[in-house]
């Protein structure tokens, strides 16, 4: 009949160009392991759905067809409203497909938990035990990205870069807007907001020139909040070091008060030096003269609260490594006893 | 602060002439376009000395039937407005590469995107669903109007209150520049100073106090006036659907009502729920809207799944397969619905373990729904299908609805999510049960109980034209949006780079032209159907040889429905009555005691309107006075006691005994 063959026919014809170009697609075609994992994750998902929606799609069709009302051969049963088998197999076959997809969620969003750090390079190479992550601090401003890179004692703006094979911290928060944090090659996307710390552990398996960019709108220069994430060699990468190191230019407080100021497009640039306690007032809110830090008026007002949320998360994820700026304020665990404290 | 005290500021608030947008063409050409149509509009109207029949039979009526059109008309009408922006997107989008900007500067593309999405829920999905189930509900459960007749009169002021403050941002001012769910601190009064959110605020605010009051109608409606014999579980399915979405209305709107009323707060009162600094934090508000937001959906494609019950039922002459599973599966999926939210932001650095029990919680759902699929598709089996055009929106559906939930369930994989969130697959998936399932069952349902409402069917050709090319071009404008999203682009962006994405944003345009085709077609299809009527004419009131009451009154209904509360003993009452050679009665009518129309629903959400007005725009003057005449208003219609009337018993045998002499000529 027309209807089907028409609407078959758009089906096939636009998968059929999905699947196509799906091959060259980012998403599908990841250089991260984190990203990998997540498509082979998404395909899976398919497959399982699949055994279900296209029998559905070729039904639908083939009973329209059959029981038209012309068809004359076909059996009319006026009458026939229940069939305890059917009622059990339309209820048990999605159930057994959600059961399935169910138990792969449940492992792979705890494997792929952005908090966790990575144990694997890629599929094959485990992360060697004497190999620290690079810790990149990501602050989204209005509208470029703040790289910050405290090992290294340097910063960058809307130019990201790592070593091949190497796995990478990020920590990220935001100065005023909602962003999220996003380079598909290397992995999922995670929001940056502000007052707030969130985490993405990642490696990028491939050399090359990646985008990356906000994947939630933050309004006026949302569409030009791009950057290059450049997967290195590690003798490329500290070349790369050393050339942002080269840079004149010092990210103290000031400066990143001029920098902070709403601004569309702008270029990439380097910092030479950067203040050490920069991104932990950025987080806290008291990178102006004068203001008291977040945590500490939470501290004072007697909330128990530390930081943000994530602040305790991390602690909860992985325990207070590096960066233990708010050391001093061990007694936080005291407060949870006022019944606020998020763990 | 009184000695400063400045009147023109305090009358005007913070309205300028600059508010205008004079220097804007394409505002410009669309408020000429709607001055010039409205104008002649009321030209005619006055022309024809059609105030009073308005007024009387249609602005002030409570008959819920009336209404439920004036809900169905208020739909329609927004949709042409969101569609309009809809293809400005599209063909903005398809332009803006590299050197070209596009046609949109990035501050008017921001405010149509927010205002595409806002008036699709609340201005076009909501009013028809509730026009729908307005409608329908009192004739498929035999009672003569709803529980509260005012209410509902008053309900649907108070939605078209906020379409109205809502179109009145087009050409005062501007609209939101937010996205529709208006997160803070983007739509806080540091990062959105202007009157957009306010707008937004005010707009939603009036509009959900109708669709809250109309909840609460409706559901005290099917609870509590069903015909005798009617049991819950001998409910038509459209009417359990309803009755779900109505319990999810009363549970959900309170929510946005409060989270709006919080914004409103940091915004007016400087307030710190949802601010950066003084403990306040966004993420509340983002709980908040998705606890009212992913009901919303339900709320939406519910009574949808009600009416794509009735039509594959009727049209493939069977009953439902399964009715007891299709309803648990509509109370399941209601429950469930609460238990989602957190899947709108896995993104946000939520655990492992909360992702994953809500990205499951999500799957879960898709079991009752994957069920009602199953049960459609052996209604279908073995029936005598007809292919009327009801049926093909059916079938449309059936195989577009179930590609969305397939890339639904995807996006509800927290891992999958990491990388599709805030993608255009994600569009492609929402758009693709939007349309797929709640638009095209919201036109299956129109083209149905059209007949019904008017005495006239629809017009095949147009109808069939109008189905086509809604499908056809929804493939082609978001299959494409499907394959963006794999290649990590995400929405609301203005402008791109990459040229080589371009043709993808094209063809997706072409298909938004084709969708533009489908909704002339069904313009069309009213007007050749308006002309046809004679020859399209339905005397027998049940034209598809229907199964539920509704199709037991002449088309369309008298305005007391039902001389004789019918009696119910089965499900399919009507069908069951057919069977077994019913009589309908042709004496002994008694008077039938009706409530009378009203001027308070239009005044008081007239008055509403100006109120919001003047609150957007801090003319605090006028929003105090038009806050006190809003309250004196709605006491003083307390004390209107002359709210009912009978219609004499010889009234109602003369409409019988035409209806007796109809029926004998068919």
């Amino acid at each position: 009949m027309q209807i089907a063959k028409l609407l078959r026919g758009v089906v096939l014809t636009l998968l059929a160009a999905a699947l196509l170009t799906g091959c060259d697609t980012v998403v599908m075609s990841p250089s991260g392991d984190i990203a990998m994992q997540q498509r082979d994750l998404l395909v899976w998902a398919t497959i399982l759905m699949l055994l279900v929606i296209v029998p559905v799609i070729v039904l639908t069709l083939w009973f329209a067809w059959r029981y038209r009302d012309t068809n004359e051969d076909a059996t009319y049963a006026p009458e026939w409203t229940h069939s305890t088998v059917l009622e059990l197999v339309i209820w048990s076959v999605p159930l057994l497909i959600i059961i399935a997809l169910g138990a792969m969620t449940w492992v792979g969003t705890h494997k792929l938990d952005p908090y966790r750090p990575l144990d694997r390079i890629d599929a094959q190479t485990p992360v060697p035990a004497d190999m620290e992550p690079l810790t990149v601090e990501v602050v989204a401003l209005d509208w470029k990205w703040l790289f910050i890179y405290p090992e290294q004692g340097i910063a960058t703006v809307n130019e990201l870069a790592a070593p091949v094979d190497h796995p990478i911290r990020f920590k990220i928060t935001a100065s005023t807007m909602m962003n999220s944090f996003f380079i598909p090659a290397l992995a999922g996307q995670i929001y940056a907001m502000a007052g707030m710390e969130t985490k993405l552990h990642g490696v990028i398996n491939e050399p090359g020139v990646y985008k990356g960019f906000s994947a939630n709108y933050s309004g006026a220069g949302y569409s030009q909040m791009k950057f290059e994430f450049h997967g290195l060699s590690e003798a490329d990468f500290d070349a790369w070091v050393a050339r942002v190191k080269a840079s004149e230019a010092n990210l103290d407080r000031a400066e990143y008060l001029e920098l902070e100021v709403p601004s569309i497009d702008d270029p990439v640039s380097f910092y030479g030096q950067v203040d050490p306690t920069l991104y932990h007032a950025i987080f806290n809110r008291c990178v102006e003269p004068g203001q008291t830090c977040m945590e500490d008026l939470m501290y004072h007002s007697g909330m128990g609260q530390h930081g943000g949320h994530h602040g305790d998360e991390e602690a909860g994820h992985e325990g207070h490594q590096s960066h233990e700026t708010h050391e001093g304020h061990q007694g936080h665990a005291d407060h949870a006893q006022h019944g606020a404290h998020h763990d | 602060m009184f000695e400063n005290l400045d009147l023109t500021k305090l009358i005007f608030g913070r309205l300028t002439w600059d508010a205008i947008p004079f220097h804007d063409p394409i505002i410009l050409g669309t408020f000429a376009v709607v001055a010039v149509g409205g104008v002649a509009m009321l030209a005619a109207i006055t022309r024809y000395k059609l105030w009073g029949y308005l007024w009387n039979e249609w602005f002030t009526t409570i008959d819920h039937k009336k209404i439920g059109i004036m809900y169905i008309i208020l739909g329609l009408v927004m949709l042409l407005r969101g569609f309009a922006d809809a293809i400005m997107m599209r063909l903005h989008q398809a332009m803006a590469f590299g050197d070209a900007t596009g046609y949109l500067p990035p501050h008017h593309y921001d405010q149509i995107f927010t205002a595409h999405g806002v008036i699709m829920i609340f201005f076009v999905a909501m009013p028809l669903v509730t026009g729908i189930m307005n409608y329908l509900i009192p004739l498929q459960i035999g009672t003569r109007d709803v529980a509260f007749p005012f209410l509902n009169n008053f309900s649907f002021w108070m939605t078209t209150g906020g379409a109205v403050l809502m179109m009145a941002s087009l050409f005062v001012g501007e609209f939101a520049k937010t996205g529709w769910l208006a997160y803070p601190p983007l739509s806080g009064i540091l990062q959105s100073p202007g009157v957009g959110v306010d707008y937004y605020i005010w707009a939603l605010q009036i509009a959900g106090v109708g669709t809250l009051l109309s909840g609460v109608n409706l559901l005290v409606t099917i609870v509590k006036m069903r015909a005798p014999g009617m049991t819950l579980m001998k409910m038509p399915v459209f009417t359990w659907t309803s009755l779900c979405t109505n319990v999810l209305i009363v549970a959900a709107f309170p929510v946005l009502t409060a989270v709006l009323g919080m914004l409103t707060m940091d915004r007016y009162l400087d307030t710190a729920f949802f601010t950066n600094d003084l403990g306040g934090n966004a993420m509340m508000y983002v709980n908040l809207i998705w606890i009212w937001g992913h009901p919303e959906v339900y709320i939406l494609i519910l009574p949808v799944f009600g009416i794509f019950s009735e039509i594959v039922a009727t049209y493939s002459r069977k009953p439902l397969f399964g009715y007891t599973s299709m309803v648990y599966a509509t109370v399941v999926i209601t429950v469930l619905s609460y238990l989602v939210w957190l899947h709108h932001f896995f993104t946000m650095g939520s655990g492992a373990s909360v992702n994953s029990f809500f990205g499951i919680t999500t799957m879960i759902i898709s079991i009752p729904t994957g069920a009602k699929i199953f049960n459609w598709l052996f209604t279908m089996f073995r029936g005598r299908i007809r292919f009327d055009v009801p049926m093909l929106w059916t079938l449309g559906f059936m195989v577009t609805f179930v590609i969305g939930g397939m890339t639904g369930v995807l996006l509800a994989v927290p891992p999958v999510d990491f990388v599709l969130h805030n993608s255009l697959f994600l569009i492609a998936h929402f758009h693709n049960v939007i349309i797929g399932g709640v638009l095209f069952g919201l036109f299956a349902g129109i083209t149905y109980w059209f007949p019904k409402a008017t005495g006239y069917k629809l017009d095949e050709f147009w109808g069939k034209m109008s189905f086509w090319f809604w499908l056809i071009g929804f493939y082609f404008a978001f299959m494409p949006l499907y394959v963006l999203g794999l290649m990590g682009v995400t929405r609301r962006v203005s402008h791109f780079e990459d040229q080589s994405l371009q043709i993808w944003f094209q063809i997706a345009a072409f298909g938004a032209v084709l969708i533009a085709v489908g909704i002339a077609a069904f313009i069309i299809q009213l007007v050749v159907s308006f002309k046809r009527r004679e020859a399209l004419k339905d005397e027998t009131g049940d034209p598809w040889d229907g199964r539920t009451l509704e199709w037991s009154t002449s088309s369309p209904p008298p305005p007391y429905n039902f001389a004789f509360t019918p009696q119910v003993h089965d499900l399919d009452a009507w069908w069951q009555m057919k069977q077994h050679g019913f009589q309908r009665p042709e004496s002994g009518f008694i008077p039938i005691h009706m409530p009378k129309g009203t001027w308070a629903g239009i005044v008081l959400s007239g008055i509403s309107v100006v109120c919001g007005f003047a609150l957007i725009w801090h003319m605090w003057l006028l929003a105090g006075v038009s806050f006190v005449g809003l309250i004196a208003t709605a006491i003083y219609h307390t004390f209107d006691y002359d709210r009912d009337y009978y219609i004499p018993a010889e009234e109602v045998e003369r409409i019988e005994a035409e209806r007796t002499r109809v029926l004998a000529n068919v």
